[in-house]
């Protein structure tokens, strides 16, 4: 399964940042949320199918999109991506 | 509102399909994988054109999950399968992907060779200072006085300093990294791709269930934080000052970076130096699929 | 089949030794890779390999082991070459692994073994034919491989020229085994022209990439899959675990009964094809000399001596030792008093006449521990009390 969080933007951004995280393949290392450079992430309280926290957007408004949750993640399951603010609409 | 959905930019390189990995959660084989894809990216190489070759073990399992032509030789060997393969085939990009059992014990002296010859290969060990997939025993980078199941009461011998070896032995560039530097490791894995001769990036990462739990250091996040914690980036360090040490600092950076002819260089020029016009040089059978 | 590349072939009358004609049959045969490491009596062949590769395209590697040797070559036949590796006793021990890795993969190759006694190092430089079982059983687990026996120079052409041949055609490790004497001994050999010598191409799926091939599904009609090579495209994985036809790694019962079931048959099915041997006055024999390599060579003398004595000796020289000419032999077991095996170990394929034969008629060792050749009045001896 996989979700999407989308954070409000704030008016001055030309872009957003989204992270898309499927919380199915998880493991719960929580590499993403330790190494987050923004603190934009959190481990959820429940469990995906295999019994681990995977990590979810706790605060969007921080998010800018950087992928270093991708890039951290050993397991492929989470990354983000910056969306233009235009293009989004 | 909801973002279109994007599709993972990692999964192009992956085999999809053979999801979720084998490897235990905390461990940082995965991130390396991740970011070698970036590196990738970033190359701008024809992918079909790379080839991946691992031995046995936890970072052995490397080649089947990444979506490019990948051989998972046997223990030790991936060194001597890559030596081959390039040879035989020059227009492939080689790169060998495993551990530290793997590359500096059972193939210690083919990673020697390897380097001495200069012959044409990326080489990426990553170091969890264990033999995982068969239980944690002591490898050659295990440190004192660590436990590891063939030293439960401890390690008691001295241990290689990678960098080091593969400098003495003549690798054109050497680096050391952490899965705590992932941003830097991508970086220099890109560098690295686009080198010719003998590369090797030495990654230290974390093996939580074996490595770590047996001797009391907490998960894969604990140590990355260690990492984060005791890193020291020294660009052009000499090697002979970057050895570890059991929960001592750890020196990372580029080491060496320097020109030399290749393997297959080396071997050209002499032959033509030697035989003149009689030399007829070997055709590659990469020039043309096998299907046109 | 097309036509050997003409640049390879040495085409007339040689005087060559085994090693020598080893490495012409392999030029001719289309080996443009080779890996060795050097070990006596087996390092003629890759000496001559590295003089005359740099004279017709070809890439030779001296390599750290035989641990390196004897995979590498698999590397290059992956990267699109036909390759071999060349050893002795000793490195035919560390190559076994490969061996294995070469079969569970099907990467077409060939290994050449010039032997020596053994155990361990035991008599470098001198005769012996005791690595015949561990071609056949010397890895581990189950797998087939095909093992060839010259008994003079101009077979160590003819032969390792066929290995190559048979290699693509069942995508199997092939293995040339000398002894030292026929690796060493200088005769006659004929290279023919390279119209008369027909050469096997890799046998290259037609699917481009995105068009379904998978790298271990036979074609109908076949146990053999299609060959591809690196770098064209099809992000092949290959693996020496059990696999599933993607060359996945499948660890699970039902995978490896079917992929052991199509690696067996593949050379099971097609025996006739590949069986060779060569017999001489078989029919009326009492007696039937089953021999090989050198030994052979040595039986024609004791055979000629029993015959002289009036004794109706016939002789099957095994050109494949495996897979072994079961059939031959069986239909000779209701009709002979014996089989006498004469070889230079202690007893190895006369384990394989004694298993096939069941019992129906004697099998005779004449073991020999190696060192030099057998002395022919023993094989004599042998066959004149086996008629008794």
């Amino acid at each position: 399964m996989t979700t999407t969080a989308t954070p409000a933007p704030k008016k001055d951004k030309k872009f957003k940042g989204v992270v898309v995280i499927n919380r199915e393949s998880c493991k719960g290392c929580a590499f993403c949320v330790e190494f987050c450079p923004l603190g934009a992430l959190d481990l959820e309280k429940d469990y995906n199918a295999k019994g681990y926290h995977p990590p979810y957007l706790a605060k969007p408004e921080l998010c800018n999109g950087c992928d270093t949750c991708g890039l951290y993640c050993p397991d492929f399951s989470i990354f983000g991506y910056r969306e233009k603010l235009e293009q989004a609409a | 509102m909801s973002a279109p959905v994007k599709e993972n930019p990692v999964n192009k390189y992956l085999r999809t399909e053979r999801m979720p990995s084998i490897w235990c959660p905390g461990c940082g084989i995965g991130t390396t994988v991740n970011c070698f894809t970036r590196a990738l990216d970033a190359s701008g190489f024809d992918l079909d054109k790379v080839a991946i070759v691992s031995g046995i073990g936890c970072t052995g399992r490397v080649a089947g999950y990444l979506k490019l032509d990948s051989f998972h030789t046997t223990h030790g060997r991936a060194i001597p399968f890559a030596t081959g393969l390039q040879l035989a085939n020059p227009d492939l990009k080689v790169v060998v992907y495993s551990g530290d059992g793997d590359l500096t014990a059972i193939g210690g002296n083919h990673l020697v060779h390897a380097a001495r010859r200069n012959a044409d290969m990326l080489v990426v060990c990553v170091n969890n200072f264990t033999y995982g997939m068969t239980g944690g025993q002591v490898t050659p980078t295990t440190f004192r006085p660590a436990i590891a199941s063939t030293t439960p009461y401890g390690a008691y011998e001295e241990t290689f300093n990678l960098p080091r070896l593969a400098d003495s032995c003549g690798a054109v560039y050497v680096a050391r990294w952490t899965a705590y530097h992932v941003r830097q490791l991508a970086k220099s894995m890109g560098e690295a791709l686009n080198k010719k001769g003998f590369r090797f990036i030495e990654i230290i990462a974390p093996c939580p269930t074996l490595y770590l739990r047996r001797n009391k250091l907490g998960d894969g996040l604990d140590e990355m934080k260690f990492y984060r914690e005791k890193s020291v980036i020294k660009h052009g360090a000499d090697t002979r000052e970057v050895n570890l040490d059991f929960r001592q600092e750890i020196t990372v950076g580029k080491f060496v970076d320097r020109e030399r002819p290749t393997l297959e260089e080396a071997m050209e020029k002499q032959m033509t130096k030697t035989l003149g016009s009689k030399y007829v040089p070997y055709q590659s059978p990469g020039k043309k699929p096998a299907w046109s | 089949m097309s036509n050997a590349n003409s640049t390879g072939v040495l085409s007339g009358n040689h005087y060559l030794d085994g090693d020598h004609a080893c490495a012409e049959g392999a030029i001719a045969g289309g080996c443009r890779f080779a890996a060795g490491y050097p070990i006596t009596p087996s390092t003629e062949v890759v000496e001559r390999i590295a003089s005359r590769f740099p004279l017709v395209g070809g890439r030779f590697q001296q390599f750290e082991d035989e641990l390196g040797a004897s995979i590498a070559l698999l590397g290059g036949v992956w990267g699109g070459a036909k390759a071999m590796t060349v050893t002795s006793g000793p490195g035919f021990s560390l190559m076994m692994e490969h061996l294995g890795y070469a079969a569970i993969t099907e990467t077409p190759c060939v290994y050449i073994d010039v032997q020596r006694p053994g155990p361990s190092t035991g008599l470098p430089t001198a005769p012996a034919q005791g690595d015949m079982m561990q071609a056949r059983f010397g890895s581990h687990g189950d797998f087939r491989v095909i093992a060839l026996c010259p008994n003079s120079p101009q077979e160590c052409f003819d032969l390792t020229f066929r290995a190559f041949n048979l290699a693509e055609e069942y995508r199997v490790p092939v293995l040339v085994m000398l002894d030292e004497v026929v690796g060493h001994m200088t005769e006659k050999v004929v290279i023919p022209t390279p119209d008369k010598l027909q050469v096997t191409p890799r046998r290259y799926t037609k699917k481009k990439p995105g068009e379904g091939f998978k790298l271990y599904e036979a074609p109908a009609g076949s146990l053999v899959p299609e060959m591809v090579k690196a770098g064209d495209g099809y992000r092949i994985h290959v693996t020496g675990l059990t696999h599933d036809e993607r060359g996945y790694p499948a660890m699970n019962v039902p995978t490896q009964e079917k992929m052991q079931a199509r690696l067996m048959d593949k050379l099971l099915n097609n025996v006739d094809q590949i069986v060779s041997w060569e017999e001489k006055n078989l029919a009326g024999a009492e007696v039937v000399v089953v021999s090989y390599g050198i030994t052979s060579r040595v039986a024609e003398k004791a055979i000629q001596a029993a015959r002289d004595q009036g004794v109706k000796v016939g002789s099957f020289r095994l050109i494949t030792a495996w897979p072994f000419p079961e059939k031959q032999i069986k239909a000779l077991a209701g009709k002979v008093k014996a089989f006498v095996v004469p070889e230079l170990n202690l007893g190895q394929m006369a384990l394989e006449v004694e298993r096939v034969v069941g019992g129906k008629t004697k099998t005779v060792s004449v073991p020999h521990p190696g060192g030099t050749v057998h002395n022919p009045e023993v094989i004599t001896k042998a066959i004149l009390e086996a008629v008794r």
